[in-house]
């Protein structure tokens, strides 16, 4: 034992050991730094870029058609004389969609999510969240020709007997619900599975039953995530396109009815967009004021649900 | 078996004079004259549980005195919290947990197939190791168990109050019961469960080492709670504190760990069951002394 000597010596004495603690540069680590570093970056500068790229050709249109007639106006008829340009059509078809996409989604959402988190054993869960996050993972084309071809002809028409149009907002709704049901289940699933099962015994030790527990105790604990989650549904309804653009038509309509067919603003921008537009042209710029619009709207949207998300945390 | 000296003390204990003794005296200034025999309320018979393959507990058999605190003490390992759980059936909620043997309430089986768990509850309650109010205000936190039982209250504000005075926190939250639970100290949120647990009116309250996450002033709050709620409640309580069994109970059950000779899985066993001032005196068994007197666990 005595003749051991030590392998790093820390104490003065004959050895010196380590002079200095200056650490030594590590070049790999300074490349890697900086990729990830541009990787980060990158997703900044696109979103900068993409809003620059809006708004140029969305001034040009603001300096033909005043703001307020854009906003407030009633009709939408870029293509024909007289050409009028009020978005009040193409963001009611956006609204109706996404709402009937909203009650559809969120019953289904939040049952999957009660289901997978309080009452499946953990066998079933496995299973089946992977596959509910599989149906994300369905091309929205599949979605929209699936509501054109299914939906309304059999489920509307034959089945309900609900006198629809061949294309409609109802069926469009629908289907975007459908799509959007995986993803509040999972995020509400995480948030309801985050709640510390200390508040469930807690609850359970007094005599609650286990649907008090989730209704009583789980649910208002999460309540933020699942705000979240459906904040983040709705947003994506709001910016879903092929479904709307097949199945909810590709007339302006300001109408209440769901049963009629539909414009929406994604779904304008997908049928103009393929067109032939002169660059310059005032309906070229329609394309980005439309877009303008509907980047606001979904990025407050998005802004709320991350004030939501950021919320969760305080909560337990 | 040497004589029991200094060296004997528990570390950490909080207890001076104990160190010449020549085993820790019970502190307890609340001993009474029990009966012998406790008049049961529960009931413990052949109770073995098994999670899966793994036997936890080994046959014990326990008598829960009316309005006594029982104590079940042991090192870590040993079932105490196993079988404490299975008292108001909390171990359903563990996937593989399985009970064989009697629990008898009353002297009714609370594991018959016709019984209902969340009956059982309703009349065990339980305050577990860390305090785990819900994020709902003060106020929501005690009326949440009269509420969800469907409990038929004259008036709620007074059963509130009532419930936190029996939990001696009355006083410090009476002008923030509005305000979220979290807000509390520790040993404030842990009387918050005890509150939350007798505003249903159970029977039998299970306490899980309430003290385990608290400073010495909470724990002692807690401890003269404890010592107070005797007189309306029949209290069962783990404890890895020995010298907080021996301030508080009445009995005290003490539990070791066999480890199994081919797996060397350990499964509790119950070794003593008796008054306090028995089991802390003059314990029968010499794994019981061991234990007492700091030198095994």
């Amino acid at each position: 034992m005595t003749t051991t000597a030590p392998i790093i010596s820390v104490t003065g004495g004959d050895d010196p050991g380590p002079t200095s603690l200056a650490g030594s540069r590590r070049p790999g680590e300074m490349v890697v730094m900086l990729l990830l570093r541009v990787a980060a970056f990158v997703s900044v500068a696109v979103t900068v870029g993409i809003v620059i790229a809006l708004v140029g050709p969305a001034l040009n249109f603001f300096q033909q058609v005043p703001v307020s007639d854009f906003l407030f106006g009633t009709t939408w008829r870029p293509n024909f004389a007289p050409t009028e340009y009020g978005a009040l059509p193409l963001v009611a078809g956006t609204l109706m969609t996404t709402l009937v996409g909203m009650i559809v989604a969120i019953p289904f959402g939040l049952g999957a999510a009660m289901y997978l988190s309080e009452y499946a054993s953990p066998r079933v869960r496995r299973v089946l969240k992977p596959v509910l996050e599989l149906l994300a993972g369905i091309p929205s084309v599949v979605y929209g020709f699936f509501a054109l071809q299914f939906i309304t002809p059999t489920l509307l028409r034959a089945w309900l007997g609900v006198e629809v149009g061949f294309t409609n907002a109802l069926a469009a709704g629908i289907v975007l619900g459908v799509m959007i049901i995986p993803t509040i289940a999972s995020l509400s699933e995480d948030a309801m599975s985050a709640v510390p099962d200390a508040l469930r015994q807690g609850s359970l030790a007094m005599g609650a039953n286990r649907m008090q527990t989730t209704l009583r105790v789980v649910f208002p604990a999460a309540i933020s995530g699942i705000a979240a989650a459906i904040v983040l549904g709705i947003s994506r309804g709001v910016g879903e396109t092929m479904i709307v653009a097949l199945a909810a038509g590709s007339q302006p309509n300001l109408s209440p009815d769901v049963r009629e067919g539909m414009q929406t603003m994604t779904g304008y921008i997908a049928n103009t967009a393929g067109g032939e537009n002169i660059v310059g042209s005032v309906s070229y710029n329609t394309l980005f004021a439309v877009g303008l619009l509907l980047f606001m709207i979904t990025l407050v949207i998005n802004m709320i649900s991350i004030v939501l998300v950021r919320r969760i945390r305080e909560v337990y | 078996m040497g004589p029991n000296t200094a060296t004997t003390a528990k570390p950490g204990s909080v207890d001076d004079q104990s160190v010449d003794a020549p085993l820790l005296e019970p502190q307890v200034d609340n001993q009474r004259d029990l009966p012998p025999e406790p008049s049961g309320v529960m009931e413990c018979e052949d109770l073995n549980v098994y999670y899966g393959d793994f036997h936890a507990v080994h046959d014990v058999n326990l008598i829960f005195g009316r309005h006594e605190i029982t104590a079940l003490i042991g090192p870590s390992g040993c079932g105490k919290t196993t079988v404490l759980r299975c008292l108001n059936r909390m171990n359903d909620l563990v996937a593989g947990a399985r009970v064989a043997g009697r629990v008898a309430y009353h002297g009714a089986d609370i594991y018959d197939s016709k019984v209902d768990a969340i009956e059982v509850r309703r009349r065990i309650g339980m305050v577990f190791q860390k305090p785990n109010p819900f994020p709902k205000s003060i106020y929501d936190n005690v009326a949440y168990g009269p509420r969800v039982i469907g409990m038929e209250v004259d008036d709620l504000d007074s059963h509130v109050e009532g419930a936190l005075r029996d939990a001696a926190l009355w006083d410090e939250v009476k002008d923030k019961l509005k305000q979220s639970a979290f807000g509390l100290s520790g040993g404030q949120q842990q009387r918050l469960c005890i509150a939350r647990t007798i505003a249903t009116k159970p029977d039998v309250i299970l306490m899980d080492e309430p003290c385990s996450s608290l400073d010495p002033i909470a724990t002692s709050h807690i401890e003269d709670l404890m010592v107070d709620l005797r007189e309306q409640y029949t209290i069962i309580i783990v404890t890895h504190n020995m010298q907080q069994a021996a301030r508080v109970s009445d009995r005290t059950a003490f539990f070791t760990a066999r480890p199994d000779e081919t797996t060397g899985n350990r499964t509790g066993l119950l070794v003593e069951f008796d008054q306090t001032k028995t089991i802390f005196s003059n314990p029968s068994d010499r794994r019981t002394e061991a234990y007492i007197s700091g030198r095994f666990g």
